[in-house]
């Protein structure tokens, strides 16, 4: 606002923002579950429909309950943030929120479906008859992937912002789709999308490896081992690809934030690909170069030009180390998930059955947790390394923040609650599976005493 | 006077404010009534009655205030900046207590032992009445005029705490309070508990009358502490709707007396959409002091794109509530037509 004399303090700047990263990175790993579990999930039903196999059919139904408390803790964080951002960010939202509202008002009638069908799906469990069931759960499916789509629409617009004209700092026109659909979303929505399906994937299936390496190796850890473990998997070479497109498409429109990923200074032709290292004095030290990496990697040419951060004044650069080593970091795990993916294959075609070694089990365990990680890690590239702007290259986050005073407390007592939230969901995740032990062999008479809700 | 596009957003963000307030309140109020329920022993059926009647459509409805939160800040962007900033810490509480109560819900549900349900449950409960009672004294704030436009240009404190934010607050806990026991009423008869359908009704007469004196002392308030809200409410177009809701509300309780659960449902929604609407009529078009509905509105473009994407959303969801609510206000199958899987 032009009269806005409210000046912000450095400790409320950086609370709002650990505010913002803190209930962000939280939502994200339920909401990867949000969007791909249910597809998991329906797999699962539908093979157990088919060939009345007991250990799918009671896989589903666990499966539902534990979805049933995600679902409900996706909910309330993800309301938390729509709330924040007004609170945290009203100078964006005053003016620019008309720009993302499109594709937030979209995201609300998926929400809607996905609430109606959930409801359905969950509580009439054993009222329906099984195939209509099933087809009441694939709205869940596509409003969960689509409503995944649209909020990344609108932190693609976020990094490229296009399709409006503003004069004196009044947004003066408007094209909402040519905004939303802006030119980050083809690559982070995907990336976005496909990385769902890993953490969802990965993550159960870690629940059955860790009952493996406990002893349990019957069919029904087995096959609940499997599937999950097999859509991730597929996923992953994918993913990899997708991320090599991404970077190109970082190279181009946000090369600033690509020599940070990369920790490039100066721009220069034929530059090198760092590996590690640390960022000091405008300087990339300590690092392992592969000669004309980067330039290859990033145009498929080794003498590209790649802009350096020199390209910007230092109040411009975003925080290189942050952005190197989350970039270093998901591109790390993304390659050791891909080699447990092909293990997993290669042992599977000569012998039709998962590798022996208790070592193979203890991977897969931290597969899941590795690739939230990774998640969390790519959001940390694509969020700080768009800093120091909220709307890259049109508005400072400085400038965005809440200017009333004591936001820090907000965000102490926002982080307690947020502890206390953490603590209760592990707690209750890890009963669900306690309270009503798997039998060895289980029998139709477990499948329909088990309780959905 | 014709009308624009800035009209139409606002009559359907009121639209979801509505709902929200209606079903979304309800499940607060239900909650308040887990709270007040007694003892573990005592208190089962109760909570038993609360749990299966909000199950299954909470998140639904909570989805309504996901609804008005983007359209503010879709289709009157400077007001959602102006309210989120001066409002800060009512909002930030009420956001908190969200958390709270759907995460206790879900985790009550899902426990076994009776510790954990008490623990959960509590805290569903607590944050049930504490919920309401910010998001009540953010409206009231808004109503009274004491957020003006720009970033936190209001007192972070005065602008909700103050006679008529208080009064706004209480009020809405009550309200929630109301609608859930007479919803419940109406629950407890379907599933053919008498008894409980006696208890309900009696809390019903019992918030209704306490609502009824709120309103009643709220528009006392009112007149004191913001005259301008007093005369916006008593004249013009906002007078029908307000009588609409006194009128209703009293027959409500006549029509509770008479046990007829259902028409109640119908009266009781009336007596609160009527206060709304009758807040919404009388601000009209001053959606904050010196800032009109006009000057706050998105481009001509945003709106109607958001229109009609809401419009086509509306297709796939009339029908998904209708069945939404349908498959879970009839009874339940007999157990032994159940199909095996
Ligand atoms: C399972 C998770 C996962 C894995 C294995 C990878 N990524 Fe990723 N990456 C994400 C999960 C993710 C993410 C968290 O989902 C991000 C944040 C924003 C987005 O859309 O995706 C992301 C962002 C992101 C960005 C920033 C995009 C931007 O700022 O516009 C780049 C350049 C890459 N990734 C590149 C890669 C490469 C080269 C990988 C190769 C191994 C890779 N990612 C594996
Ligand atoms: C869910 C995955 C996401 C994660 C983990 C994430 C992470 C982060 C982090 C770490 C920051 C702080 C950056 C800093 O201050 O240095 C941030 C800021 C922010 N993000 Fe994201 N982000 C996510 C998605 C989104 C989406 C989808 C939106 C909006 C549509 C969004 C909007 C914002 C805003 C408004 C800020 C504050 C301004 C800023 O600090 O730049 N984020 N996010
Ligand atoms: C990349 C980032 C994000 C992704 C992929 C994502 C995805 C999802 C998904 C799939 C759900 C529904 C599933 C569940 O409840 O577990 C969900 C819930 C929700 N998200 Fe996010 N989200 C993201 C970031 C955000 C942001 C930035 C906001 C708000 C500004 C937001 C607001 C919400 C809300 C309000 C809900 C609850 C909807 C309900 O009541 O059913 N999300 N999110």
């Amino acid at each position: 606002m032009a009269t806005g004399t409210l000046a912000v303090t450095a400790t409320d700047l950086w609370a709002a923002r650990m505010q913002m990263s803190l209930s962000l990175g939280w939502h994200i790993v339920i909401a990867c579950f949000g969007a791909a579990m249910p597809a998991i999930m329906l797999i699962a039903e539908w093979r157990g429909h088919r060939t009345g196999d007991v250990a799918y059919r009671l896989l589903a139904r666990r499966w539902g309950r534990a979805m049933g408390v995600l679902f409900a803790v996706g909910a309330v964080s993800g309301t938390i943030l729509s709330f924040e951002m007004g609170l945290l960010w009203p100078g964006m939202m005053g003016t620019y929120g008309q720009v993302i509202g499109l594709p937030f008002a979209m995201e609300g009638v998926a929400f809607f479906i996905e609430a109606i069908f959930l409801g359905v799906y969950l509580y009439a469990w054993d009222r329906m008859p099984p195939v209509p069931h099933m087809l009441a759960g694939i709205p869940i499916v596509l409003s969960g992937v689509i409503s995944a789509f649209f909020v990344v629409t609108a932190n693609g617009w976020m990094q490229q912002p296009v399709g409006f004209t503003q004069e004196g700092g009044r947004v003066t026109q408007v094209s909402p789709l040519r905004a939303m659909f802006n030119p980050a979303v083809p690559t982070l929505t995907i990336h976005m999308i496909l990385a769902a399906f890993m953490v969802a994937g990965f993550a159960m299936a870690s629940v059955y490896a860790v009952a493996m390496l406990r002893g349990r190796r019957d069919r029904y850890h087995k096959v609940g081992f499997l599937l999950p473990f097999t859509v991730a998997a597929l996923v992953t070479p994918v993913q990899i690809g997708v991320g090599d497109w991404a970077a190109h498409a970082v190279a181009s429109n946000q090369p600033v934030k690509l020599a940070a990923m990369e920790g490039v200074y100066r721009t220069d032709r034929g530059v090198p690909l760092h590996l590690g290292g640390l960022y000091i004095d405008d300087e990339m030290r300590y690092a392992l170069n592969l000669p004309y990496g980067l330039s290859l990697l990033a145009h498929w040419d080794p003498n590209a030009e790649i802009v350096g951060l020199d390209s910007v004044p230092p109040g411009d650069r975003p925080p290189v180390n942050v952005v190197h080593w989350a970039f270093q970091i998901m591109v790390a795990i993304g390659f050791a998930l891909l080699a447990l993916a092909a293990w997993t294959a290669v042992t599977w075609r000569r012998r039709r059955d998962l590798p022996g070694t208790r070592w193979y089990l203890r991977a897969a365990a931290v597969a899941g947790p590795a690739a939230a990680l990774a998640v969390e890690a790519g959001w940390i590239v694509t969020e700080v390394g768009r800093q120091p702007w909220i709307v890259y290259r049109v508005l400072r986050v400085r400038d965005a923040v809440n200017p009333a005073p004591g936001l820090v407390w907000g965000f102490v007592l926002v982080a307690l609650v947020y502890l206390v939230l953490t603590v209760g969901t592990v707690y209750v995740m890890r009963r669900l599976s306690r309270d009503v032990p798997v039998p060895i062999a289980p029998q139709e008479a477990d499948v329909s005493g088990y309780k959905v809700i | 006077m014709s009308l624009t596009l800035a009209d139409v957003l606002m009559a359907v963000l009121w639209i979801g404010l509505t709902a929200y307030v209606l079903l979304g309140g309800a499940d607060f109020g239900g909650g308040v009534w887990d709270l007040l329920a007694g003892g573990a022993a005592r208190g089962r059926r109760q909570r038993a009655l609360v749990e299966h009647s909000i199950g299954p459509v909470w998140e639904t409805n909570h989805v309504w205030l996901i609804l008005v939160i983007v359209l503010m800040w879709t289709g009157i962007p400077p007001v959602f900046a102006a309210v989120t900033s001066t409002l800060y810490i009512p909002l930030t509480l009420a956001a908190l207590g969200i958390i709270a109560r759907g995460a206790g819900f879900a985790f009550r549900k899902a426990s076994t032992e009776v510790w954990r349900q008490r623990l959960f449950g509590a805290t569903f409960a607590f944050s049930s009445l504490v919920t309401p009672f910010f998001l009540g004294t953010a409206a009231g704030g808004i109503a009274s005029g004491r957020v003006p436009p720009g970033l936190a240009r209001g007192d972070l404190v005065a602008s909700w705490l103050n006679p008529t934010s208080v009064v706004t607050g209480l009020l809405a806990v009550a309200t929630a309070a109301y609608l859930a026991a007479v919803y419940l009423t109406r629950d407890a008869e379907r599933a053919g508990d008498q008894d409980l359908a006696g208890l309900f009704r009696h809390r019903a007469l019992l918030a209704g009358l306490v609502t009824g004196a709120l309103a009643v002392a709220g528009l006392l308030v009112l007149r004191a502490d913001s005259p301008g809200l007093f005369r916006e409410l008593t004249s013009g177009w906002a007078l029908p709707f307000v009588v609409l809701s006194a009128v209703a509300g009293v027959a409500s309780l006549v029509l509770l007396w008479r046990r007829s659960y259902l028409a109640v449902r119908v009266t009781a929604a009336l007596a609160v959409a009527g206060l709304l609407w009758g807040w919404g009529a009388g601000q009209y078009p001053m959606l904050l002091p010196g800032l009109p509905l006009r000057t706050a509105a998105a481009t001509d473009a945003v709106l109607a794109a958001t229109l009609a994407a809401l419009a086509l959303g509306a297709l796939l969801l009339a029908p998904s509530l209708w069945w939404l609510y349908t498959t879970f206000q009839r009874p339940h199958p007999p157990p032994e037509k159940r199909p095996e899987h």
